[in-house]
């Protein structure tokens, strides 16, 4: 909680700008759909806080947001499968994917970068070849299995704002794996495998399995993800659907305090890492400025993210040496 | 004393405070050129704060330091940070190993200062020079070695060397014999009185008074930051050193017997090392045995500890309690096999987490109810370990980091204690650790054995295995080259062994 302290005082500032300073930020239909947006991120950002307490990196998650997402309506459209059968085998998919990035690097040892760089290639170009590189959608159908991620749910004493179904999942999802950081052996052993992988293996921590489930649920995390996020916009192109997402997850989870040395991390800071930068966006856009401008805001607010973490990080060690010597 | 030597460096009344609390205080002392300083005292008892005063690397809250200029006279300096010490001719090698792991040797000696021609780095000289160095510290290799590929005691004479090469007055060595074999040791304190005749003040820290006695011309010793006395050379003896160290007197420990029918708990059968090529090793331990490796640095002790634990992978057969030992350290460490690591920073710690993160690791999962932390029961046995070992300050919220070496290696072994293993496997178990922390960690694996746990452990000390081993297995380049019984062992028979004596030879060598 303590981690997630500085990326609240940054949210709020930012969001106090955006009340004052951005047209239109305060609409229901505004605020809505940046709930909306946050809660889809979030789903994504989580999974690649897990794979960043090992110390490890997960650029594949858009890739896999794509190659989910296009599945879904690609097999119930054009291959007329039911939900009941694309949901599983997508998930499964997705876990699949996982599942070898983590056997690669626990087992053949190479660098998660490296692993999942080709990953991000990898299934991309799967997805875009599987589909002639044709927009895939919903035609319309579905409404129902849709509404998992449209459906609005009326507050009583608010009229125009309704909440996103999509905040359920995001929050089922960041109190299960804060559960599991913070009070299970296995996530104790995750932030121990983060902290000193070698330690953790003289102490008898299953490091490589450990680490291989933290890759099969970052993917099926963005699998999942993916799955949302088409729901939510019910068609989209495989040429650039989940382009950056893998950026925009892992740049939340840092700015929410995940070390990228690895074995920290706060799954409130990491929420808020998410919010802040989908108000960011929201106001850029709000704000009128072009919207090309964004990713140098995003790297911008990043790079003064991790550098006050860092001179904070100094400044404590600096006092712990003190201490320590005088010890 | 002495007067003939030229004072280098004088501490007035330096003390030192860290947030309200006194790690020094009124220290004095003279650091002369051509005369070795030994400065012993019990973890936590200011040394390495003194060191970091006197190295630039911390500031005195109060007291001043003088420096002689060329002409010998003393003038008061502030020494803010290494930079300025280094200008001052003092130079400190630290007992953590500072290498870049990616660095060859000679680019590590000239790091920061590389001889350069043209502006491009003149690497046949900087090989030169540093091969000069190299040699003054015994060390054979080529410069162009890269230093992670170094055994941990070459590491350390590297470091030396560069120190050395900065031309320094003062040369301050933190525990530099706390990695060395005896050998290498024997070379170091040679190059120390080298050094010393050469009009260089030597001054270092050690736990082992044997070296202090040995070398030193005066030794300082402190406790709970003070002074507690100033010894030159042939006013003292051990005796008087350690009782002003510990206040008290360190009873030697008393012999035990193993029950010659004890069952046999742990069997290792034609064991081999999966990564070098080594002759197969076969030895077993009787529960409630103490089992002490010897040898030389390399001589495939730390690999034998390794194997057993299922940390590195090896062939041939480990049984434990008659049953095949397979799998993993996470499957044997089920069992009850534990290991204490060597280098307990890099495999034995997490340096940022609390002491009760450190200690309850390894059985967290045993106390957890459906695989959920039992959060109440976990700091209940870790403050009982944190008791049972006697560690300094008892706090378990404390960062390992901020402890001592001798209380961050009670928290390494106190991590096996809740879980009572059938194996107890310790490699260099009281390396860094002072005399007092020693003793305590000794009692503690003699209870173990008690208890009924098969003890091995692997020291370069002589007389660590010695005072703690029931029986010895000496090994040499790989392989078992004799076992002797605790009460026939001399250091003479351990060392013949160790250097590849023949085992027959030895026993004439023991009666001679």
């Amino acid at each position: 909680m303590k981690r997630a302290l500085g990326i609240i005082g940054i949210f709020l500032a930012i969001l106090v700008f955006s009340i004052f300073f951005a047209e239109n930020f305060t609409t229901g239909i505004n605020l809505m759909q940046l709930t909306n947006r946050t809660a889809l991120y979030s789903v994504l950002a989580l999974g690649a806080a897990l794979v960043i307490v090992t110390g490890g990196i997960d650029l594949s998650i858009g890739s896999v947001v794509c190659l989910a997402g296009i599945m879904t309506p690609w097999l119930l459209i054009e291959h007329e499968w039911t939900p009941w059968q694309v949901i599983p085998t997508v998930l499964a998919m997705s876990a699949f994917i996982g599942l070898c990035h983590g056997l690669l690097i626990t087992r053949l040892k190479l660098q998660p970068f490296l692993v999942t760089l080709c990953g991000l290639l990898l299934y991309r170009g799967i997805a875009r070849w599987m589909t002639g590189d044709q927009s895939q959608g919903f035609m319309g159908e579905y409404g129902d299995v849709r509404a998992i991620a449209l459906a609005k749910f009326s507050i009583p004493g608010l009229t125009d704002y309704r909440l996103p179904a999509t905040v359920i999942p995001a929050l089922v999802l960041a109190i299960l794996i804060g559960l599991f950081l913070s009070r299970t052996v296995w996530g104790r052993w995750l932030l121990a495998t983060g902290r000193n992988e070698s330690a953790a293996r003289y102490s008898g921590v299953p490091t490589a399995w450990l680490v291989t489930g933290a890759y099969v649920a970052c993917s099926l995390l963005a699998g999942f993800g993916g799955m949302l996020f088409i729901f939510d916009i019910g068609s989209a192109q495989p040429s650039d659907f989940g382009n950056f997402y893998e950026l925009y997850a892992i740049a939340a989870a840092v700015l929410g305090g995940c070390s990228l040395r690895g074995g920290e991390a706060s799954v409130v800071g990491v929420l808020f890492g998410v919010a802040t930068l989908r108000v960011l966006q929201n106001t850029i856009t709000l704000a009128g400025y072009s919207s090309q401008i964004e990713f140098a805001v995003v790297g911008g607010v990043l790079l003064l993210g991790v550098a006050a973490d860092e001179l904070i990080r100094r400044y404590a060690a600096r006092r712990l040496e003190r201490a320590g010597a005088a010890a | 004393m002495q007067t003939d030597h030229p004072v280098f460096l004088r501490v007035r009344g330096v003390g030192r405070r860290y947030a309200g609390v006194t790690a020094l205080a009124a220290i004095d002392a003279d650091v002369r050129g051509g005369e070795v300083l030994a400065i012993v005292g019990e973890n936590g008892a200011g040394k390495s704060t003194l060191l970091k005063i006197l190295s630039g690397v911390v500031q005195p809250s109060e007291g001043t330091l003088e420096v002689a200029d060329a002409g010998g006279a003393l003038g008061e300096v502030e020494l803010d940070g290494v930079r300025d010490a280094t200008r001052a001719g003092i130079a400190l090698v630290h007992q953590e190993l500072n290498l870049a792991e990616n660095l060859d040797v000679a680019g590590s000696i000239y790091l920061g200062r590389e001889p350069s021609r043209f502006g491009l780095l003149d690497r046949r000289r900087m090989r030169d020079d540093a091969r000069r160095w190299l040699a003054r510290v015994g060390l054979e290799i080529d410069p162009g070695t890269l230093c992670g590929t170094l055994p941990i005691a070459q590491r350390q004479l590297v470091e030396i060397a560069k120190a050395l090469s900065t031309e320094s007055r003062v040369l301050i060595l933190d525990e530099p014999t706390s990695s060395l074999t005896t050998r290498e040791t024997d070379r170091l304190l040679e190059i120390m009185d080298e050094l010393r005749r050469a009009g260089v003040a030597v001054v270092f820290v050690s736990h082992h008074l044997d070296e202090v006695m040995k070398i030193a011309d005066r030794v300082i010793v402190l406790r709970d930051g003070r002074k507690t006395g100033e010894l030159v050379r042939g006013e003292y003896d051990r005796a008087m050193i350690e009782r002003l160290m510990v206040g008290r007197d360190i009873a030697a420990s008393e012999r035990r017997e193993v029950a010659a029918n004890a069952a046999v708990r742990l069997e290792v059968a034609s064991l081999t090392s999966a990564h070098r090529r080594r002759r197969p090793v076969s030895f077993a331990v009787r529960a409630g045995e103490i089992v002490g490796l010897a040898g030389l640095v390399g001589a495939g002790r730390t690999e034998i500890l390794e194997a057993i634990a299922g940390v590195t992978a090896h062939g041939g057969e480990v049984r434990l309690d008659g049953r095949a030992l397979s799998g993993d350290a996470s499957t044997r460490v089920r069992r009850g096999v534990a290991i204490v690591p060597e280098d307990r920073a890099r495999n034995g710690l997490f340096l940022e987490n609390p002491v009760a993160m450190n200690m309850s690791l390894a059985w967290i999962d045993r106390t957890s109810r459906a695989r959920f932390v039992d959060q109440r029961g976990e700091t209940g046995l870790v403050a009982r370990m944190v008791a049972r070992m006697q560690l300094r300050p008892p706090q378990p919220a404390r960062r390992v980091q901020t402890l001592s070496g001798g209380n961050q290696q009670k928290a390494v072994i106190g991590r096996w204690l809740a879980v009572n293993p059938s194996v107890l496997l310790l490699d260099e178990p009281t390396r860094g650790v002072d005399v007092g922390a020693r003793a305590e960690i000794h009692a503690e694996v003699r209870r173990l054995a008690e208890a009924g746990s098969a003890v091995v452990f692997a020291s370069s000390e002589m007389e660590e295995v010695l005072l703690l081993a029931d029986r010895i297995i000496v090994m040499h380049d790989g392989a078992i080259a004799g076992e002797l019984a605790a009460h026939e062992a001399t250091e003479v028979a351990i060392m013949h062994l160790a250097t590849g004596g023949a085992a027959h030879a030895h026993q004439t060598g023991t009666h001679a």
